[in-house]
Order: C-alpha cells, then sequence, then structure tokens
C-alpha cells in the first residue's frame, strides 16, 4: 500500500524553479533516503509535501488521501482545510534545528500536541510520552526545558513529539546537520530501531554511509530533478550514472 | 516648618497618590490588551488595515502626549458647541456628561491611545523575534492557528516583552503628571498648590520621593517577573 504517492510535482519561488516534474512513491514500511547536493531541492520537496510550502503544480497522496490534485480543467488545488489538516495529522516532521518548544518542558513538549489536537487524556498522553522518552534514552530528563539538553538530546525529544501523535509516516529534513559527529550517531541508532520497527520514513541526509545502510530506496536529486532513484545497492554500486558516482566520491575520500 | 505641619502635609499628599495611581493603573488595565490588538492589526496582511494602524501609531508617537491629554479633553465640549461639526457625531456625543468623572474618562482615553501606540510596537517586535521554525514545528503537529498563537507564540513573547514593556511602565508612572494639564487632581497639583500657599518647596520635593518610590517598587517588580522567566533560554 502507498504511503506517499508524489506525481509531476513542481515548485518555483518566484521565477526560480525548485522542484521540477518530481514522481515517486513511498510504500508501507519503506524507508526512503533523498540525497543530493546542496540547493538540489531535497527540503523544499518535503516542505511541499508537509504542507510548509505551496506547490505549484503535480499531484500528492498522502495515506490514500488526495491532498494536491489536477480538477477537472487542470488547475492544481488543494484539499479543503479540514482534510489538510487530518492529513497533517497522519504524517511526523523532524526538523534539522529541532524546533522544541523552549517555554515548555521535555515532557509537555510532547504531550501538548496530543492532548490539544487529538485530544488525549493527560494522563494517557503522559504515560505515551513516558514510553516514548525511554525508547529514546530520555525517561530521566523528563522535567529538563530544551535549553538545559545538547544537540542530539533535542533531536530525540523532537523525534518523541513526532511520535506523540502515531504518525503513519514520518518525514526527517537533515535530522543530524545541526549536530556534531558525535551526536550524529545517537540520531542514526533512532532511526534504524524506528526503522526495525517497520516505520515508513522519507529521510533527506547527507550521511551517505547511513543511506547506504538503512534506506529500501534512494532518491538522488539535482537542480530539482530527480536524477536518479532505486536501490541503494544500484546507486551505491558500479551501476550508477557518472553524475551520481561523482556526486559520492566526494564522500569516500 | 513644624513637624506636625510635616506630618499633615505628608497626609494630604498621600491621598493624592491615589488618583495617580488610580490613572496609572488604568491605563495600564486597556492599553496592554488594546496594544496587543493594534500589533496585530500592524501585521495584518489586508494592506488598508496595516497601512490605517500604522498612521495611527506615527500620530501617538509623533505628537507630544500632552498634546493629546488637551485635546481629548476639550474634544467633546467643543463638539457639542459647535453647529459646524457632523450631525452624527453631535448627536452622538449629545448626551455625554461633562461633569463629575468626566476629566478622569477624558484624560483616561489620550492615556491608553498613547500607551496602546508604543506598547503595540514593543510586542510587535516580541512577536516578529519568534523563529519561523516555531510557527512550522506547530503547524506540523496539527495545532490550529488559534492554538499556535496561544499556547507556542504568546508565552514566548511575554518573556521576550519584559524588559522593554518595564520601561513603559515606568514612563507611565511619571507620565500620570500631565493629566494634571486639564486639571485631574493628582500628586503634582497638590504638590504645586500646597508649594505656593506655604512658599516652601518641602511638597515638590516630597512629591519627588513618592514618585520616586512607586518607580523603584515598579523596577524591582519587573526584576522579580525577569527573575521569573529565567527558567528557560
Amino acid at each position: 500500500m502507498a504511503m506517499l504517492e508524489v506525481k509531476n510535482l513542481s515548485k518555483s519561488f518566484d521565477e526560480l524553479e525548485v522542484l521540477k516534474d518530481i514522481s515517486f512513491d513511498v510504500q508501507k514500511g519503506e524507508v526512503v533516503a533523498i540525497i543530493g547536493p546542496s540547493g538540489s531541492g531535497k527540503s523544499t520537496l518535503l516542505r511541499c509535501i508537509n504542507q510548509l510550502e505551496k506547490a505549484n503544480g503535480g499531484e500528492i497522496n498522502v495515506c490514500g488521501t488526495d491532498m494536491l490534485i489536477k480538477n477537472a480543467k487542470g488547475k492544481t488545488v488543494y484539499a479543503d482545510s479540514k482534510v489538510l489538516r487530518a492529513i497533517r495529522l497522519k504524517t511526523g516532521l523532524v526538523f534539522q534545528n529541532f524546533n522544541l518548544f523552549p517555554h515548555m518542558s521535555v515532557l509537555r513538549n510532547i504531550t501538548e500536541a496530543p492532548v490539544c489536537v487529538l485530544k488525549q487524556n493527560k494522563e494517557d498522553a503522559k504515560k505515551n510520552a513516558m514510553s516514548l522518552l525511554k525508547k529514546m534514552g530520555l525517561e530521566t530528563k523528563a522535567d529538563s526545558y530544551p535549553c538545559e539538553l545538547s544537540g542530539g538530546q533535542q533531536q530525540r525529544v523532537s523525534i518523541a513529539r513526532a511520535l506523540a501523535l502515531s504518525p503513519e509516516i514520518l518525514f526527517f529534513d537533515e535530522p543530524t546537520s545541526a549536530l556534531d559527529p558525535e551526536l550524529t550517531g545517537e540520531i542514526l541508532k533512532v532511526i534504524k530501531s524506528l526503522a526495525a520497527d517497520g516505520m515508513t520514513m522519507v529521510i533527506v541526509t547527507h550521511e551517505m554511509a547511513f543511506a547506504r545502510d538503512v534506506a529500501d530506496k534512494v532518491i538522488f536529486m539535482e537542480h530539482g530533478y530527480i536524477v536518479e532513484m532505486g536501490a541503494p545497492e544500484q546507486l551505491f554500486g558500479e551501476n550508477a550514472s557518472d553524475r551520481v558516482k561523482q556526486f559520492l566520491q566526494r564522500f569516500n575520500s | 516648618m513644624a513637624k506636625d505641619d510635616m506630618l499633615t502635609l505628608l497626609k494630604l499628599m498621600l491621598e493624592y497618590v491615589l488618583p495617580t495611581l488610580k490613572l496609572f493603573a488604568f491605563t495600564l488595565l486597556f492599553s496592554i490588551p488594546a496594544g496587543m490588538i493594534v500589533a496585530l492589526l500592524k501585521m495584518c496582511k489586508i494592506k488598508p488595515i496595516s497601512w490605517l494602524t500604522n498612521i495611527y501609531i506615527l500620530i501617538m508617537r509623533g505628537t507630544p502626549l500632552m498634546l493629546q491629554v488637551i485635546v481629548a479633553f476639550y474634544f467633546i465640549p467643543t463638539v457639542q458647541k459647535n453647529d459646524s461639526a457632523p450631525e452624527l457625531l453631535r448627536k452622538f456625543l449629545s448626551g455625554v456628561s461633562i461633569r463629575g468623572n468626566y476629566i478622569f474618562w477624558a484624560v483616561l482615553v489620550a492615556f491608553v491611545l498613547n500607551y496602546a501606540a508604543y506598547f503595540a510596537e514593543i510586542f510587535r517586535g516580541g512577536i516578529e523575534s519568534i523563529p519561523k521554525g516555531q510557527y512550522e514545528a506547530a503547524g506540523a503537529l496539527g495545532f490550529s492557528r488559534l492554538q499556535t498563537f496561544f499556547r507556542i507564540i504568546l508565552p514566548q513573547v511575554v518573556k521576550r516583552v519584559i524588559p522593554a514593556s518595564s520601561n513603559e511602565v515606568i514612563t507611565l508612572v511619571k507620565d500620570t503628571s500631565l493629566a494634571n494639564t486639564v486639571g485631574y487632581m493628582e500628586l503634582i497639583y497638590i504638590a504645586e498648590t500646597q508649594s505656593s500657599r506655604l512658599s516652601s518647596l518641602v511638597p515638590l520635593f516630597m512629591a519627588g520621593v513618592m514618585y520616586f518610590v512607586m518607580a523603584s517598587v515598579l523596577t524591582l517588580l519587573f526584576s522579580f517577573i525577569e527573575k521569573k522567566f529565567n527558567y528557560y533560554k
């Protein structure tokens, strides 16, 4: 079952086209890594799917619900706001710079959305949050504030916060780019364990070794196009296109 | 001056601290929420609204508060007597009695309009200083726009605007003396009349000490509130 279908997606900022004819899909339980040089449109693609940017054309279907479609006149239109909000609850997004709420404790960062948005009862939300924190190895930090945590810990809290809404698909926008190499490992470990649990994930990353190890499918983007897409063995192997090889060379040296 | 006279004078002057504090408290009570509304109007995406709000702020900050107090005071009685004023406005204001508490309310209107403009600029700065990522994170978690504003943005804005607001609040204590211009009887009024009656600087000195004490209490209060918000960065 497809958890995400993107067809001919395009997006431009004024004159600048940053996404051109992007099509791909993500099946249930699949882990997709999106790689490519800076400015290739990877983050914009994720932001369009997560409704943080408005796409200009194409179609997006999330978990079987149409988000962006071509209507009878061939015009690209979004679903109505109720549907869009329902879709948001099925998706989770982890940001590069965490974006935790600084005025709330770690626990409240995680329980706020389940309580206010899903109307979960406070005790249940708290129980769920504590078990997520335990999974992240942060059960002792429940009462801390984000500013008291390291970057890696903050990112783990933000992953717990996204998981608290039980999303069906989880997106990561360069989750380790703001972290130093030592802390990167702890985040990658968490993502690997989520993959082992069967979580459907789309990860924009610069960690090539990680993409090769954990992804079922790798997408290479450049200049707003998908240049190559396939199993990691293909993209990281001998048969990859010259451009992909050239790009990966820099990471292997 | 004899000791008994001093005590009587002090007691008399303390009575006039009350109207000063009353104007101070009522101005804050109305101008802070009004300032928040003005800030939101100025940030409104509908151009004419933000444009008009901008003109209002420009006028309020660009003319003396004393002038605004005088205009507010004379506005209603002048319109009531003026035959060339618009009919609708005259009808609307004809019922307003200029006796009793009129001075207080007229002064209060000027103060609230003036201070709302200053608070609005402070609040706007605070709201605009919240990183975009906070809105995006809230949106991605499914918070509605209202929930995002009240639960995520506003609590962070409060912390950021406390230092600048404390400045305004302390200035306001001293600005209440401008109400004396149109005959509102407060601390400056009694200090001046007693000073000329007794041919003494003591009443003026006492008034100065009283303003100083009020401002100091507020300074302490604000540093306490600032510390309360120090639990996060």
